[in-house]
């Protein structure tokens, strides 16, 4: 299943932040997201995984395709770390916890409650999320933050076998995973011009 | 679906959960109030159904914005909304789970804390039917007043100001009901406006909420 965008114009706080952005993203391809702090590729990250309608243009993918991980890990400090897994695992249909945990080295820390955990740890909780969704399309926004550089390998190792069966995910990192499958896009060309402050009419006022 | 509202009601027992939260303010405030009246159980028996579904009214306030607002910070709720589950789906089963841990509590105590206001005996049960008729509706009305200020830092109060003019006719019809019991009078006629109050922000608010919380993650 693939994704595509075409004449993507994305906006924050009714301000275009990015216009014209145009790509299409095969099965098995991953696309990685560059551009300076600041410059939309988390708004575009937002757009793509539908949490914010496009200013412009459209984005063409199922919508139950599509996972997204931001920022935030989205983990409850109250509940260990297996029942945050679980319990996204019923939410996205019954993925496998067991499976997730292991690919981020979690066994061990299964039962801790999830704010005893440090961040590298949460961090890897949180991504092991992706795992129990079971989704093509994965939208992955600084992935790589705070994980140290054996995670971050365990990481680009999940990345790879995800592509490899057929998935394809979508980036905003600074860290080369040494992803051959990876094409990298520079958001800063796609940087919106000043006036394109939609609906702004100077003369009216 | 399930998974939600057993995470809800797990994350409510547990540690820092504000489970008994609502349950102590609605207990302190119906052992308060004689002390502030004075040694009159006459005056008691009269304001009882008043004080009984004020103190429940608040006590429900109290835990609103934990609704949405916990969920918003750590970064679930976006997780949420690109979920299978619609948002429409979310926002009832997290107003299930509020009066769950919430309305439900207070209903189930309120006879015992009316003996506390020298309530007539005759009253207990339409007490027991308007509260469980009318706490719904606030969990309901309070998880939109939630989703209008999910974004917003520190919202309770705003929250309080959007939500309590919203609780007046569930508070008016509730309390009549209590009280017309309380006289053994026939209280039929409020406790079905109070049914149809609840049943109608249940079947229209979940769609109010879920497009708020839908324009705030923008």
């Amino acid at each position: 299943m693939s994704l595509s965008a075409h004449d993507l114009s994305v906006s924050r706080g009714g301000i275009a932040v990015l216009e014209g952005v145009t790509f299409t993203l095969d099965p098995g391809r991953a696309l990685i997201l560059r551009g300076p702090n600041g410059s939309g590729k988390t708004t575009l990250l937002r757009t793509l995984a539908g949490l914010q309608p496009p200013l412009r243009g459209r984005v063409q993918a199922p919508p139950e395709a599509r996972v997204y991980a931001g920022h935030a890990d989205g983990i409850k400090a109250a509940l260990t770390a297996r029942e945050n897994l679980s319990f996204w695992a019923d939410i996205f249909g019954g993925g496998d916890v067991h499976a997730a945990l292991a690919a981020f080295e979690l066994e061990g820390l299964a039962e801790r409650p999830a704010g005893a955990m440090s961040a590298g740890q949460k961090r890897r909780l949180g991504l092991a999320r992706l795992i129990v969704a079971g989704r093509e399309i994965w939208l992955l926004d600084e992935p790589t933050v705070s994980l140290d550089a054996p995670a971050t390998a365990m990481f680009a190792r999940t990345v790879r076998a995800h592509l490899a069966a057929g998935g394809s995910a979508v980036m905003a990192t600074h860290i080369d995973l040494g992803l051959d499958e990876a094409e990298v896009m520079d958001v800063a060309p796609f940087k919106a011009r000043a006036a394109a402050l939609d609906g702004f009419d100077e003369a009216f006022l | 679906m399930r998974a939600i509202l057993i995470r809800d009601l797990r994350l409510a027992i547990r540690a820092g959960g504000g489970f008994g939260l609502g349950l102590a303010f609605f207990l302190i405030v119906v052992v308060l109030v004689p002390f502030a009246v004075g040694p009159r159980g006459d005056l008691h028996s009269v304001i009882a159904p008043g004080i009984l579904w004020l103190g429940a009214l608040l006590a429900c306030l109290l835990s609103l914005d934990r609704i949405f607002a916990l969920d918003y910070e750590d970064g679930s709720l976006d997780l949420l909304a690109t979920a299978p589950l619609p948002l429409e789906a979310l926002v009832t089963l997290k107003a299930l789970a509020h009066w769950l841990t919430t309305g439900l509590p207070l209903v189930l105590v309120a006879p015992f804390l009316a003996v506390l206001l020298n309530m007539p005996a005759a009253g207990y049960a339409p007490l027991l039917q308007a509260l469980a008729l009318g706490t719904p509706a606030l969990s309901v009305i309070g998880t939109f007043g939630a989703a209008l200020t999910v974004g917003v830092k520190r919202g309770g109060l705003l929250l309080s100001l959007l939500v309590l003019p919203l609780y007046v006719p569930t508070l008016i019809f509730g309390a009549e009901a209590a009280r017309r019991g309380a006289e053994g009078l026939d209280h039929g006629m409020p406790l079905a406006m109070l049914a149809g109050i609840t049943c109608g922000t249940i079947a229209l608010l979940p769609f109010a909420s879920a497009a708020v919380v839908r324009v705030s993650l923008r």
